[in-house]
């Protein structure tokens, strides 16, 4: 048994070296004074050309704007579709959902795409070009489908007496809606929106097809730096969204503790 | 709450932004530069057969490696105290978090000539150029998604009850039969949901083989992305036909892994 433990730490430690060590090194070169792999010392001066860089921060900002305009959005949407969706029966929701979960089976690439192909022709003929707007449409589309795939099983748990109970004393439709259906099924919403957020954030295939020529989020500023490889600013931008990450990460972490605690007391 | 009515924005919505982009890229498939229907789009997309059937050999052998590494790793986690696997299930999805181009990138300036490695390895006498081959994007594949692999094969082990276990020791099973009897089967639908996290987005990558790999290593991805600017109606082609091989693979794992979870 012994053996066994030791052989088993050894290949999670290795593991954990295959997954970390990449990231480290990267954030390791954020700090050297040169441009290249050959250490030259330590500075800062990535991190200052970072926030004077006014393209990144630009970019940075319009993912910002777009995940929150788009996961809002979808958040609604597709709760409001979950709702609607759950009264369907048989082949008809059948059909839906499985309509619906296209954009999460497909290929991004060819979500990526067919978008493309649409905005092009309707740009045609209806004058436009492809940017911003285009961008929060086709994130938008492919948020919503998560939102309906974490609202729906609420839906499904939930005692449909408890909204009959509420109309039984006096509320109507819109009041035994926002009173009792909504807090019932908030904990999907709530990862509903957390999910279109991150995917957001995160998106690089599909808003590089429908970005047009001058859109920029952040993931397609990393696509332009990191595939012409010109400065290491890339790698203090890397470490920065690591440690946001970790932060994030160890803050929902502790919450969860938190919360298990309190559980366990009542 | 018995209404059907809210659900008709999103349909409308899916209808547009979904169903007429996908009946594009069908009707673009079939047709030629000038608009009459025509099968040459495909006859153009076989040109690039061998591309197609690389990438999807590329994706077999990541996702195979993948469950490889990820399948004691998950076992381990799931042995392990409820604290300790949450700490684990952390340490997994944080890397999960960064673009995955800042995380192929790192793989560059790993080995890159003169990288670190190139130069611990030319250290020891040496030499090897260590990008710009099939084997390097496999290994930027791994990097990618072990932990689309991990993850759902540890949620299905970590809810195997202790009790079962017990009861195969009790009967006289050794830890090898509890393994193969008990463990295994048990384990095959996260397997399974894992295979289809890996192999789609791996299949149908691209920016990986441009980054890592050499000029033969262009995977069906960046084929997709580079004619799609010129030739719309070949790329549609190669969509179309990337798309239905996905589909029907899908297919297949979802009887196979329904067929593996009833017996």
């Amino acid at each position: 048994m012994k053996k066994k433990n030791i052989a088993s730490k050894i290949y999670v430690a290795l593991l954990m070296l295959f997954l970390y060590m990449p990231i480290a090194v990267l954030i390791f070169f954020s700090f050297n004074d040169g441009k290249t792999t050959v250490w030259k010392g330590f500075t800062l001066k990535w991190y200052v050309e970072l926030f004077n860089d006014n393209a990144i921060m630009q970019s940075l900002y319009n993912t910002l704007i777009i995940a929150v305009l788009a996961s809002v959005f979808a958040t609604v949407l597709g709760t409001m579709a979950a709702i609607g969706i759950s009264n369907f029966k048989g082949f008809k929701r059948t059909a839906i959902q499985n309509a619906s979960n296209i954009p999460i089976i497909n290929p991004e690439i060819v979500t990526g795409v067919s978008l493309m192909l649409m905005f092009t022709l309707l740009g045609v003929a209806f004058n436009f070009e492809m940017g911003f707007w285009t961008v929060l449409l086709a994130h938008i589309s492919f948020c919503t489908p998560y939102v309906i795939l974490s609202v729906m099983p609420r839906i499904r748990r939930m005692d449909s007496h408890i909204y009959e109970a509420a109309l039984d004393l006096g509320c109507n439709q819109w009041q035994a809606f926002t009173k009792v259906v909504i807090h019932e099924i908030m904990p999907g919403i709530i990862s509903g929106f957390l999910l279109s957020f991150t995917y957001s954030l995160d998106d690089f295939v599909i808003t590089y097809f429908t970005r047009g020529s001058k859109f920029q989020t952040l993931p397609i500023q990393i696509y332009t730096m990191t595939h012409k490889r010109i400065s290491p600013k890339i790698n203090a931008l890397s470490a920065l969204l690591f440690v946001t990450i970790l932060v994030i990460m160890i803050a929902i972490n502790i919450k969860d503790r938190k919360s298990a605690k309190a559980k366990g007391l009542e | 709450m018995k209404s059907r009515k809210p659900s008709i924005p999103y349909l409308i919505w899916m209808v547009i932004f979904t169903l007429i982009p996908l009946v594009t890229i069908v009707i673009y498939a079939f047709t030629d530069k000038q608009g009459n229907f025509s099968f040459e789009p495909f006859k153009n997309a076989f040109f690039y057969s061998n591309v197609f059937f690389r990438s999807l050999w590329i994706a077999f052998l990541s996702c195979l490696i993948c469950i490889l590494l990820a399948y004691p790793m998950a076992y381990i986690m799931s042995r392990c105290k409820e604290r300790t696997q949450n700490l684990f299930v952390m340490l997994i999805t944080i890397p999960m978090w960064m673009n995955f181009l800042l995380r192929i990138y790192a793989w560059v300036i790993l080995l890159q000539n003169n990288g670190p490695i190139d130069m611990a390895l030319s250290l020891l006498g040496i030499n090897a150029n260590l990008m710009g081959n099939a084997g390097t994007v496999v290994l930027g594949m791994v990097y990618e998604f072990l932990p689309f692999m991990i993850l759902p094969i540890y949620t299905v082990m970590s809810k195997i009850d202790n009790n079962l276990i017990e009861a195969a020791q009790d009967l006289g099973s050794n830890s090898v039969q509890i393994f193969k009897k008990v463990i295994f089967p048990l384990s095959v639908p996260g397997i399974i949901s894992g295979i289809t996290m890996v192999f789609v987005p791996a299949a149908s990558t691209f920016l990986v083989a441009q980054y890592l790999g050499g000029t033969e290593d262009i995977m069906i991805g960046d084929i997709i992305d580079k004619i799609f600017w010129t030739d719309q109606n070949t790329g549609s082609a190669i969509s179309l036909i990337l798309m239905v091989a996905i589909l029907i693979l899908l297919i297949i794992m979802n009887i196979f892994g329904d067929e593996e979870a009833i017996s």
